[in-house]
C-alpha cells in the first residue's frame, strides 16, 4: 500500500471512531451536571484555540505572517457586523495584499 | 432559537459557511496534489475523514517530506477533539446505535457550531442539515481543486490560508454567550499558543480543551 493510502485509511478510521464514540456510548442520555457545565464551554474554547493556531502557527513554530493581517481584517469586519462571507473575504484580501506588497 | 430546528434550517444557516469551506476545499485539493495524493485518493480522504484541518495537517507533513507516521500522528491528534465534541452532542442523538454512529459522522467544527443552541444544548436536525451541506461542499470542492488546481494558482497568493482562521473567528463570536465563555476562549487560546513550540502538531488544540474546566467553578 502506498504511503498516501495508508494515511487515508488510518486517519479516516480514527476520525470515524472519534466522532462516533460519544454518541454511541452516551447517545440520548443527559450528561451528569458537572460534565454538562464543562462541555457547554467546549465550543468557544476549541474554536478560540483553532483561531490562534491556524493564524500564528506554522508546524511547530510561532510566526507572524500575512495571516495575522487577515485575522485583524476579519476582526474589524466582525466588529462592523459584516456578514460571514464579507468577513472571510476581508481576511483573504488583507493577507493577499500584505503578501503582494512584501 | 425558540422552535426546534429543521434539517432545512440547518442547511440554510450553514450556506455562507459552506462557501468559505468551498474555498478551503479547493486549497486542500491543490496542496494534497503537491503532497503526492492522486485525485481519487484525496476525494476518498475528504469523504471519509471530513475534517479539513486534519487533512491539511497530514498533507502538509507529507509535502515537506515528513514521514507517514508523522503525517498520521498530526492528523489523528488534531481529530481527537472530536471525542469531547461527540460527547457534547451525544444527549441530542437518540435512536439505534448504527443511526447515532452515522449521524455523528456529520459533526464537523462548522455544523457543530451551527447546531449549538447555547449552554451546551445541541439540535440534531440543525447538525444534520448543516453537516450534509458541508460534506457535499467539502467533497466537491476537493475534487475541483484536484482537477482544476492549476487554474487557481498559488492559494497563498490569494490569501486563502487566512480565510480559515477568519471563518473560525466568526464562528467563535457566535458561540460566546456570557463571561464564562469569554474566559474559556481566552484561556484555551493561551494554552494552545504556549504549547505550539513544545509539542507535536495537534496537541495544542486538544490540550486547550482543559480550559473548559472553568465551567466547574461556581
Amino acid at each position: 500500500m502506498s504511503d498516501v493510502w495508508l494515511v487515508i485509511l488510518v486517519v479516516g478510521a480514527c476520525t470515524v471512531l472519534f466522532k462516533a464514540l460519544g454518541p454511541v456510548a452516551l447517545g440520548g442520555r443527559d450528561l451528569p451536571p458537572g460534565l454538562r457545565s464543562v462541555v457547554a464551554l467546549l465550543a468557544p474554547t476549541l474554536l478560540a484555540a483553532l483561531v490562534v493556531v491556524s493564524t500564528f502557527a506554522s508546524g511547530r513554530s510561532l510566526v507572524l505572517d500575512a495571516r495575522a493581517a487577515g485575522i485583524a481584517a476579519a476582526a474589524v469586519a466582525i466588529v462592523l457586523r459584516a456578514p460571514l462571507l464579507v468577513t472571510v473575504a476581508a481576511a483573504a484580501v488583507a493577507a493577499a495584499l500584505v503578501r503582494a506588497l512584501a | 432559537m425558540e422552535e426546534p430546528g429543521t434539517v432545512g434550517a440547518g442547511a440554510r444557516a450553514v450556506a455562507p459557511v459552506a462557501l468559505a469551506v468551498a474555498a478551503f476545499g479547493l486549497t486542500f485539493g491543490v496542496l494534497a496534489r503537491d503532497a503526492g495524493f492522486g485525485s481519487v485518493a484525496m476525494v476518498v480522504f475528504s469523504a471519509a475523514t471530513f475534517a479539513g484541518s486534519a487533512q491539511f495537517a497530514a498533507a502538509s507533513v507529507l509535502s515537506v517530506g515528513g514521514t507517514v507516521a508523522a503525517a498520521i500522528a498530526a492528523a489523528v491528534l488534531l481529530n481527537t477533539r472530536y471525542v469531547p465534541i461527540g460527547i457534547s452532542v451525544a444527549p441530542a442523538l437518540s435512536g439505534p446505535v448504527w443511526k447515532r454512529a452515522l449521524r455523528a459522522q456529520l459533526i464537523v467544527d462548522e455544523s457543530w457550531a451551527v447546531g449549538h443552541l447555547g449552554g451546551g444544548r445541541y439540535d440534531p436536525a440543525l447538525i444534520l442539515g448543516a453537516g450534509l451541506v458541508l460534506w457535499l461542499t467539502w467533497v466537491t470542492s476537493t475534487a475541483v481543486g484536484a482537477v482544476a488546481g492549476d487554474l487557481l494558482g498559488d492559494p497563498e497568493r490569494l490569501g486563502l490560508d487566512a480565510a480559515f482562521p477568519a471563518l473560525f473567528l466568526a464562528l467563535l463570536v457566535g458561540q460566546i454567550d456570557g463571561p464564562r465563555g469569554v474566559q474559556a476562549a481566552i484561556l484555551g487560546a493561551a494554552i494552545a499558543l504556549c504549547l505550539v513550540s513544545f509539542v507535536p502538531v495537534g496537541v495544542p488544540i486538544v490540550a486547550a480543551a482543559a480550559a473548559c474546566l472553568v465551567g466547574l467553578r461556581r
